[in-house]
């Protein structure tokens, strides 16, 4: 493996039957990402269903309910390599009533593969996926048009869905969207061409998934550190030790750097870095360490350590697009948990601003509270002030979850505009 | 060697959550099985809270059917780093002489691992555990959670998980509750190995390839406990996956040092658990899980 090998993760959403977990299984198996213990199992499993080919969708069924009924009930993650790349799937299951399934697989992801039925063309359900794509932050989509065999390998059928899907786009700031006509099936596409698509001089699935750029730009300055924990060490082989540990999330932090603490007034000066397990210079974005200051502070969980240059908001009430998931609906000026940047605070729920439509992707005024897959818009009020950021701006700083006090469910994802 | 940049992603990640279990929960336990993922998790533990030691104890749930060099691992490697080891066996079936062959997988795997597990964890009144399992490994465990929830009985319900978002961990748990934390869900067998060789971590010589004494099953390798020797044969060969004696298979293999293992995992062609006897069968992991294992 190359020094430089990084990791691609991404989403794959298509509603049911659109042949998601056989594009999964197809890409592991053309990749060699499948055992052939595993692959002996999948035969056998055929063999007793009287099927001709083997079912590579029973590759990312995990559980035995799955299997059974033929459908995907949770997210799946899945792992595979090529030299270039190693790639984390999460594999998000279609069903109208597990959208938030979407959003858990894609809130990880900087890619999303929709995948669409070439015979069905643009459902609720693909804008729904790319909208939680849009509002996750996710700038890379790929359009995954399949089961092109059961149309003919048309390509009048391939460009009419790309037309409806970018009407579909045109208010959304998608950066790339690539449209990519495959058979999961036959192996089309995929990771090799196949034979049946020569109108079609794009690339293949694979060849995006392994060039495409997964981090943006970095931008050095606006550095910022939320405290996860608070060390202290005071013992014969260290001496009065007082560290704060977290994760870097934006930007980078190096010795001797002047430093301020939110939400109070203190500043500061950074005088050691552990990264590592080791004594360093510096700590770059989306590493875990250990921050040592000049001053002695008093520095909890929650507190963000940020440059100076860095203006983060400051706020006990606070506007925000949710999505909720609960089983049970929400329930206005009740109280509920928060987790946002590794601080629980409670909350209560003012008030519901708006709701999205789904079908045309608008926002529509509603205070309605929100059932669950509902997306839209809610004010909060926080029992302690925050420190955040927008999501756009700051993904660590602009998201957060709701739970409720009762089950401890987690029954929203929140991502702050 | 710089280190590589999805090896310091993976290694990031896995302290994150290795922290935020500490500042989540007032009594976790990391298990530790004394094989290449527990080894991994302990360093990156270690890690983790330097110049601390590891602010959880590490547990060793056995069933007394080991290899002889876990066993002495075990106890130098942690007394080494001055980590505060617990051993629990299931006394009560040990000395009923449970025994695959004469009770079943399923029933012997029951008590002394699940079991003695959900004994220990009561025992100690552990509500936090930290285990070693990846999500690449097995396909019911490629459902899980990180912070995975288990219910009053230490049972798991695969259908009714909680959504996990972003590197947002909910803790948030009652009485009588636990969670499992899985720091190193995103590693494959592969990435597990460059970090060992990375990092040069400490792991015990059964995963090395040596002449070891085999009875030769079917296609199997089954390691020979008789003092003897009798019927077996000498074989090349190492483990790719540890388990208990009886249940573990080795495979053929001339991997004598971690480049080789290595160049051998990417070739392999069939998965580490296949040595895993365990697995097969009516005796699935899923259903194994849901009881309460790992």
């Amino acid at each position: 493996m190359s020094d430089s090998i990084e990791i691609l993760r991404f989403a794959t959403a298509g509603s049911v039957d659109d042949g998601k977990s056989t594009l999964i299984g197809r890409l592991l198996y053309d990749s060699k990402g499948i055992f052939l213990d595993q692959l002996e199992t999948l035969e056998n499993d055929s063999k007793s269903k009287n099927l001709k080919e083997i079912d590579l969708a029973h590759l990312t069924d995990g559980l035995k309910d799955e299997r059974e009924q033929g459908i995907t009930i949770d997210v799946a993650y899945r792992y595979f390599s090529t030299p270039k790349r190693k790639f984390i799937i999460a594999d998000t299951p279609g069903h109208e009533e597990y959208t938030r399934n979407m959003f858990t697989g894609a809130s990880n992801s900087s890619l999303a593969i929709i995948l669409i039925d070439s015979r069905k063309g643009v459902l609720t359900q693909s804008k729904r996926h790319l909208y939680i794509s849009y509002l996750l932050g996710i700038k890379n989509i790929i359009v995954a048009i399949n089961k092109m065999d059961l149309v003919d390998y048309s390509r009048e059928v391939f460009t009419n869905i790309r037309e409806d899907f970018l009407k579909l786009s045109d208010d959304l700031s998608v950066n790339s969207i690539n449209f990519i006509p495959i058979s999961a099936l036959k192996g089309d596409m995929i990771v090799d061409r196949g034979v049946n698509l020569p109108w079609y001089k794009g690339e293949t699935l694979i060849h995006i998934l392994e060039n495409t750029k997964i981090y943006p730009e970095e931008d050095f300055s606006r550095s910022c550190f939320p405290v996860q924990l608070v060390s202290r060490v005071d013992n014969e082989e260290v001496k009065d030790f007082r560290g704060y540990m977290g994760m870097v999330t934006s930007g980078k932090f190096k010795i001797g750097d002047n430093i301020k603490i939110l939400p109070g007034k203190k500043e500061s000066k950074i005088e050691n870095i552990i990264v590592s397990g080791e004594y360093s210079q510096e700590i770059d974005k989306s590493q875990s360490g250990t921050l040592l200051l000049k001053d002695e502070l008093e520095i909890s969980r929650g507190d963000v350590i940020a440059s100076l240059d860095y203006e983060l908001k400051i706020n006990q009430t606070i506007l925000s697009q949710i999505c909720w998931m609960g089983e049970e609906g929400l329930k206005l000026k009740t109280k509920y948990i928060m987790k946002h940047s590794n601080k629980n605070s409670k909350i209560i729920i003012n008030k519901v601003l708006n709701k999205i439509n789904i079908e045309s992707l608008k926002e529509l005024e509603s205070d309605e509270p929100f059932q669950m897959n509902d997306i839209g818009q809610v004010e909060i009020k926080i029992q302690n002030n925050i420190v955040y950021d927008t999501y756009e701006s700051n993904k660590q700083l602009g998201s957060f979850i709701i739970i409720d006090i009762e089950s401890n469910n987690t029954v929203a994802a929140g991502i702050i505009k | 060697m710089k280190k590589n940049i999805y090896l310091k992603e993976l290694e990031s990640e896995a302290i994150f959550i290795l922290r935020e279990v500490v500042a989540e929960f007032k009594n976790p336990v990391m298990l530790y099985s004394v094989g290449k993922d527990s080894s991994v998790m302990l360093h990156l533990a270690r890690k983790a809270f330097f110049p601390s030691k590891i602010p959880f104890p590490l547990l060793h749930v056995d069933t007394g059917y080991k290899f002889r060099e876990m066993y002495e691992f075990r106890d130098s490697f942690t007394k080494e780093i001055g980590a505060n080891l617990i051993v629990y066996r299931n006394e009560e079936a040990i000395q009923k002489g449970f025994h695959p062959s004469k009770n079943g997988i399923a029933k012997c795997c029951g008590a002394l691992k699940t079991q003695a597990l959900l004994d220990a964890l009561s025992k100690y009144n552990f509500n936090a555990a930290i285990g070693g399992a990846r999500r690449d490994e097995e396909k019911s465990r490629a459902k899980e959670r990180i912070f995975s929830f288990r219910d009053s009985f230490g049972q798991w319900n695969p259908k009714s998980q909680k959504p996990e978002l972003w590197n947002i961990f909910n803790g948030e748990i009652d009485e009588e509750e636990s969670v499992r934390i899985f720091p190193l869900s995103s590693w494959t067998e592969t990435d597990i190995w460059n970090y060992i060789k990375h990092e040069g971590i400490k792991i015990t010589p059964l995963y090395f390839a040596r002449n070891r004494n085999m009875i030769i099953q079917d296609n199997s390798l089954v390691p020979s406990d008789d003092i003897n020797n009798q019927g077996s044969t000498k074989v090349k060969s190492r483990f790719r996956s540890l388990g208990c004696m009886p249940c573990t298979g080795a495979i053929r293999s001339d991997a004598t040092d971690i480049d080789m293992i290595i160049e051998e995992t990417i070739k392999a062609k069939r998965s580490e658990r296949e040595t895993r006897i365990i697995d097969h069968g009516s005796n699935s992991m899923e259903d194994k899980k849901r009881e309460g294992y790992f």
